[in-house]
């Protein structure tokens, strides 16, 4: 899945940003290739918009330098807006214009009128498959419409990169599959996305990813390269019975770093592999049943819920 | 590139407050309620003031110096009160405002050429309406007793109308010779209302887009600040001079204030007034928090300083030398200046450029600092 990355579509370094004595973003650095589907992850409140918005012109950076499509955010904030596309987290619509209204509005602010504009708002109604609401008031329709006509109005000047702040919030999940089938076709046309969320199933979609927590990288790579690098020890998967009882066994096992309840089963992080054995022997003496028992790959969840206690350790 | 986005922010906000009713009754009904209300509430005027008359001379004299209070159209006659108590009991009840008291030798005093006191007790708690009352009452007692000299000296045989007096007062007023309040006041009062409307109308619209979080997608976009600012002002005016149009409409028909000088004048100047005052609520929008406290101050920061401060009703030349300084930066002093200046005298740019120059100066300066604010906001 992971593109040829050509020349960079952004590079970050060493930027930040306060807000008062709250340091929002605190000396990130980072490069995206073009054509990549980059994610940021991180819980809310993490940096997450305020990279974007700084990306993105909306907001100066307090220090630190980055560029986005070779054109510098602190100088050239004018040029980047006219080649970058923006959907925020509120998707920035009118409710109070129609579906072709908003498109018309976006477009001509971007310089897109006369046949060109009747030409991206035929493709942006059916890529949204919004043909049938044209003439709706946006207010009306429902959210994951409204969010699929926010990426077309952010996609109207057909930009080379898209930004694309937590742009699934709030949506049902077959609107979200929808709506990543779109960020794959969009990608596929060599548009560089950066997006940002903090569904764990979504970061999977990414070709490569940072973590984010208390405004820095925690974490950098593809999903492949942070599951297998980033998690310190063995992941157990432990199927047991009964289930409470084991959980309370492995916490108390001082091989056992972490112990955490998955589904039905136990996620466990112990040294390494050779460890399973102890661990199983320890469950079979509190008489607890143990149906399952092997070293597991971890979920990005296991490897950021890791991440993010190892640093709040460390902080 | 320029025109074409500041063309399209227009056209946005033109949609916008087509879909919205309330915004359409704002600036229907409210100036139109605003001009009916103070129009008839702000009445300087003294009229068909509640007098008494305690005649002791019941004469032919007598009842003709009553008549000629009455025929005033200033006073009218509600009570004969017949002795003392009756006429304390009527001011103190406030049934009457003034008691004229005419004594008992009035009319032999007349006959025989003396001079015959009258006495006029007046409610002096409302100063104002007391002393304009008493100033009708006394050109009232002046006129009678010119008619009384003259009769007299006719009967003795005189031809020349030698009224006794050496000076004679012919006074006249210019521009309002009824001294109408109305031609005053409502001519102000459309100062008063454009002022509040227009600040209003724009007070939203830039902190409606910050709550619904429409600004991002503006602010990302190549729109400059400058460029939203007249895209978002330019649709107001239009509007705001619509309502230029509907206050002189009633001011003219309902009050009928009469318009002696130029009315494409008086437009073209209402014009630069409403961008200045759509300029002020601009900037509030830009630095508001909420759309309640952007509306809230614009009715402050307009009404009160409007009302009070810009010569409306209360006179600025007797005000303190550093409140007449701040009154120069109402833009309603000017164009009160201006409107009163076109209605009532007639007066012309080359009268009136200097008023005008100041609201242009005014406004050109809230729209660029309405985008300058907006700049560094972001």
């Amino acid at each position: 899945m992971t593109r040829t990355r050509g020349e960079a579509a952004v590079t970050i370094s060493g930027l930040v940003k306060t807000f008062g004595r709250f340091t929002a973003v605190d000396q990130i650095s980072l490069t995206v290739g073009r054509g990549e589907i980059f994610g940021f992850l991180g819980a809310n409140g993490a940096g997450k918009s305020t990279t974007i918005r700084m990306l993105c012109g909306i907001l100066a950076p307090t220090a630190g330098s980055g560029t986005v499509a070779g054109l510098d955010i602190v100088r050239e904030t004018e040029q980047i807006k006219t080649r970058i596309g923006y959907m925020s987290q509120r998707f920035s619509l009118y409710d109070d214009l129609t579906v072709t209204e908003n498109i018309e509005f976006f477009g001509e602010i971007y310089g897109v009128y006369g046949a060109r504009l009747a030409r991206r708002t035929a493709w942006i109604l059916a890529m949204a498959n919004l043909r049938e609401r044209q003439d709706s008031l946006t207010g009306e329709l429902a959210m994951g419409w409204k969010q699929r006509l926010a990426l077309g109005c952010a996609m109207v000047h057909e930009p080379e990169m898209l930004f694309l702040d937590e742009p699934t919030a709030g949506v049902d999940p077959a609107s979200r599959r929808r709506f990543w089938e779109l960020i794959y076709a969009a990608a596929e046309q060599g548009v560089t996305i950066f997006v940002t969320t903090h569904y764990m199933d979504e970061a999977e979609h990414c070709d490569r990813l940072a973590l984010m927590h208390r405004g820095r990288i925690i974490a950098l790579g593809t999903p492949a390269e942070l599951k297998d690098g980033y998690m310190a020890g063995t992941l157990l998967e432990v199927r047991a019975e009964p289930v409470m009882a084991a959980l309370e066994r492995l916490s108390s096992l001082p091989a056992v770093r972490e112990v955490a309840l998955f589904g039905s089963a136990l996620h466990a992080v112990v040294g390494g592999p050779d460890e399973a054995d102890d661990v199983r022997a320890a469950l079979d003496a509190a008489g607890i049943r143990v149906e399952r028992l092997a070293p597991a790959r971890p979920s990005l969840d296991d490897v950021f819920v890791a991440l993010i206690e190892q640093a709040e350790r460390g902080a | 590139m320029m025109l074409l986005r500041t063309w399209m922010i227009m056209w946005k906000e033109f949609r916008q407050i087509a879909r919205d009713p309330r915004m359409l009754a704002v600036v229907v009904a409210l100036p139109t309620f605003m001009i009916l209300l103070y129009g008839y509430a702000i009445n300087l005027d003294v009229r068909a003031v509640r007098m008494a008359v305690y005649d002791q001379s019941r004469s032919p004299q007598s009842r003709e110096l009553v008549n000629a209070f009455a025929r005033s159209g200033y006073f009218r006659v509600i009570a004969y009160p017949g002795n003392d108590r009756e006429v304390t009991a009527l001011l103190d009840g406030g049934r009457a405002r003034m008691v004229l008291i005419i004594p008992a030798r009035f009319a032999r005093r007349l006959a025989d050429g003396e001079t015959a006191p009258v006495q006029v007790l007046m409610d002096g708690a409302d100063s104002t309406t007391a002393s304009t009352a008493l100033g009708y009452a006394a050109d009232i007692l002046q006129q009678y007793s010119s008619h009384v000299a003259l009769e007299a000296a006719r009967r003795a045989g005189l031809t020349a109308p030698a009224t006794g007096q050496p000076v004679e007062n012919r006074a006249r007023y210019w521009y309002n010779p009824e001294l109408r309040s109305n031609h005053f006041t409502i001519p102000g009062l459309i100062a008063v209302i454009l002022m509040m409307l227009a600040a209003l109308l724009t007070s939203v619209t830039v902190v409606r887009e910050r709550e619904r979080g429409t600004i991002e997608g503006l602010l990302a976009s190549p729109v400059r600040p400058l460029e939203l600012m007249l895209g978002k002002l330019a649709p107001y005016v239009l509007i705001a001079f619509g309502d230029v149009l509907l206050v002189m409409a009633v001011s003219a028909v309902v009050f009928h204030v009469p318009l002696v000088g130029s009315p494409a004048l008086v437009l073209a100047l209402a014009g630069i007034f409403v961008i200045a005052a759509l300029g002020i609520g601009l900037l509030i929008s830009t630095v508001a928090p909420t759309q309640q406290v952007a509306m809230v101050a614009a009715v402050m920061a307009t009404q009160l300083p409007t009302v009070l401060l810009s010569g409306f009703i209360f006179p600025i030349s007797s005000m303190p030398q550093a409140v007449q300084l701040l009154t120069a930066l109402i833009p309603a002093t000017h164009f009160i200046r201006i409107l009163r200046g076109i209605f009532l005298k007639g007066n012309t740019l080359a009268i009136l450029w200097q008023p005008a120059l100041v609201l242009a100066v005014i406004a050109v300066a809230m729209v660029l600092l309405s985008a300058n604010r907006f700049r560094r906001t972001l």
